[in-house]
């Protein structure tokens, strides 16, 4: 198969999501294009767009997803819905072979961060996306954790309340606990914390993200601010709207966690980095940034899956 | 009039809200003493946790002298009869935190949200339930919507599973009015089985009449503090509440002069920043911002140079909720650079 025939993919999930999810693929997927749009709700949406848009969809779920006549042509798909759903979803579609990109909190499979780690799980037959609030920040905390031991890394993720869907409201725990694993796992910290802010102020507010790392008091500064400056445009590749908000702020740190029993004696160093993500405005406006960076980087995870298939079927042949 | 036979249920936050005054600095030794004294001077229920809740010791908010837990089971090592509540604030906290703290003899719990975004509160709201606590929400700047969505936000809450649910000025920036608005719409609203309460902070010099209003229109509940030690300027001060409904005749259960002697015993002589309206709280109340902002905005004034009277007066300008600590630093940050005509953001970078 040559690298320009598309690699048909599904999205199981219409809510703002997925369909901001099809909306990308269709308009910037070079080696993925839109297979099958899956929802439960014929009337949502999301289904009502994606048949305007003249994508094939399926209005029964995974279990429509299985029985259509084109499901045989899907290489890879993109699950939108919830934990709980996408546990029944990825054990229905293992014994096809096809490759799972799970956007949900449900963590099955390694966590996946593309400016970070996507090299290492190209194979993986499932990968997570984990949260909006850890795409944006694990980056920053593995740059951090490329020039000095992180001690200790933590997260606020502001988004506006029209860009948190009912699925992420019904489980808030899901965001942060796994983005505070994922800050560990994938950015390097030794401890981490996230915390998820809905703001409901008209009209909607850009996302932020704020991450403050816990570094040694003697680490080089200057090294730490241009590591964050290039992972800041590493990531910008795949969400244009990225982008650091302030100057990375340093201070000394005299305090200790109640957690620890005892500080080192001569202090240690905060690192304050202010992020803004401003949305492509695909499927909501552009306030929506945890929305888009959770899908571009679901695409360029995509993408870059496709990649490693087409090259390792041109090696086959 | 209130109904002098009903008993006003005496809800104190000295060992929670106080947690701002003192940058979440309590020792294990003063809380015991002030728990032991509100015991014994008869209040319902004493809160403890961080000030932001549990699990609010971070670098956004502060980090804690001790861990949740270390506090809730000092103050019930220290009480005879008083019931131990604790705060929980979904994206801070979680289920897991919540059961560690009923496990450490936490058996009320507030579980609060911004006022428009009661959905979020769900799965603790149930979980509370489930293990048999007397679960309370608790509607976050309740400045900043309408009486009547404030309502619908509640009426959330109770299907949830909330017994009982607050009016909380976190800003400060309510009058009696404003007050009695929310208390009607509630009544309007709510299942008549269904508490509510009232929250107030004293950036206006409201906080104990704006309380005795909410009992006016039905209110069960009542947060106060001692010496007001709390957010901003404080809450209702808690000896200065119940001397004026005593005086009232109203049915509170409290000893008016053991409140007064641990408020200025205990409580007053441990305040590092005096707990009162001055021009930074007063400027909290005005603008409407989240009283918890007054310590993080005082330091980002004194790191940037600048005032924190305007860092307060921006952060409601932009329409900033509780939580969002880490734009206090942010706005600093856009001040000194709009006053340097936006060149100071390159040399910031190297400094």
């Amino acid at each position: 198969m040559s690298a320009d025939v598309k690699h048909a993919v599904a999205i199981i999930g219409s809510g703002n999501i997925g369909t901001d999810l099809m909306v990308k693929i269709l308009r910037h997927g070079k080696r993925l294009g839109m297979g099958l749009f899956v929802g439960i709700d014929p009337a949502s949406d999301g289904l009502q767009r994606a048949r305007r848009m003249g994508v094939a969809t399926v209005d029964t779920g995974i279990d429509g997803l299985l029985e259509h006549p084109d499901f045989g042509s899907i290489r890879l798909v993109f699950d939108a819905t919830s934990a709980g759903a996408h546990a029944r979803h990825e054990a229905l579609l293992r014994p096809h072979g096809i490759r799972v990109v799970d956007l949900t909190p449900a963590a099955l499979g390694p966590f996946v961060v593309p400016a970070v780690n996507l090299d290492e799980h190209l194979a993986a037959a499932n990968v997570n996306m984990v949260t909006c609030g850890g795409q944006a920040t694990i980056p920053i905390v593995a740059a951090v954790a490329g020039v000095a031991p992180v001690k200790y890394a933590e997260i606020v993720a502001s988004i506006s309340s029209r860009s948190a869907g009912p699925g992420t409201r019904a489980n808030i725990d899901e965001f942060t606990e796994t983005t505070s694993r994922a800050l560990v796992r994938v950015g390097g910290a030794e401890r981490g914390k996230a915390i998820i802010i809905l703001n409901p102020a008209e009209p909607p507010l850009l996302m932020r993200d704020t991450v403050y790392c816990l570094v040694g008091r003697d680490s080089d500064r200057d090294a730490i601010a241009s590591a964050i400056q290039a992972m800041v445009a590493r990531v910008a590749q795949y969400v244009p709207g990225y982008r650091l908000k302030q100057a990375v702020q340093f201070d000394a740190f005299d305090g200790r966690m109640p957690e620890e029993a005892h500080a080192p004696v001569q202090g240690r160093l905060k690192v304050s980095v202010f992020l803004e993500v401003e949305g492509a405005g695909h499927y909501l406006p552009s306030y929506a940034g945890n929305l888009d960076i959770m899908t571009s980087a679901a695409l360029a995870t995509g993408e870059r899956i496709a990649a490693a298939i087409d090259a390792r079927d041109g090696e086959a042949a | 009039m209130s109904d002098t036979a009903k008993k006003i249920y005496v809800s104190d936050v000295t060992l929670r809200d106080g947690m701002h005054a003192i940058r979440h600095r309590y020792r294990l030794d003063a809380v015991a003493a002030i728990a032991r004294a509100l015991d014994d001077a008869g209040v319902d229920s004493i809160e403890v946790a961080h000030g932001d809740g549990l699990r609010g010791s971070s670098f956004n908010y502060g980090f804690g002298a001790h861990t949740d837990l270390e506090w809730i089971e000092c103050v019930a090592a220290s009480v005879q009869r008083a019931r131990i509540a604790t705060l929980l604030l979904p994206g801070i906290g979680t289920v897991h935190d919540l059961e560690a703290a009923h496990g450490a003899g936490a058996s009320v719990v507030r579980v609060a949200t911004h006022c428009t975004e009661a959905d979020i509160s769900r799965q603790h709201i149930e979980h509370a339930r489930k293990l048999g606590m007397d679960t309370v929400g608790f509607l976050m700047m309740s400045h900043m919507t309408t009486p009547a969505a404030l309502a619908g936000e509640a009426k959330k809450m109770e299907r949830y599973g909330a017994q009982c649910v607050y009016v909380v000025d976190s800003g400060g920036a309510m009058n009696m009015y404003d007050i009695a608005d929310r208390f009607k719409a509630f009544k309007d609203t709510l299942d008549a089985a269904t508490q509510t309460g009232m929250h107030a902070h004293h950036n206006l010099s409201l906080g104990v009449a704006n309380s005795i209003v909410a009992l006016e229109h039905g209110c069960d509940r009542i947060d106060a503090s001692l010496t007001g030690m709390g957010a901003g300027a404080g809450n209702a001060p808690l000896e200065v509440f119940i001397a004026a409904v005593d005086r009232m005749g109203l049915h509170h259960g409290c000893d008016v002069r053991k409140l007064i002697d641990a408020a200025e015993d205990i409580v007053r002589p441990l305040q590092e920043r005096p707990v009162r309206v001055d021009r930074e709280t007063l400027a909290l109340g005005y603008a409407g911002v989240y009283s918890s902002f007054l310590r993080h905005a005082e330091a980002a004034a004194s790191r940037y140079g600048i005032d924190a009277f305007d860092i307060l007066v921006e952060l409601g300008r932009r329409r900033m909720v509780g939580g969002q600590e880490d734009m206090i630093v942010d706005v600093a940050l856009d001040l000194v650079n709009a006053a340097a005509g936006g060149g100071a953001q390159v040399q910031a970078q190297r400094g």
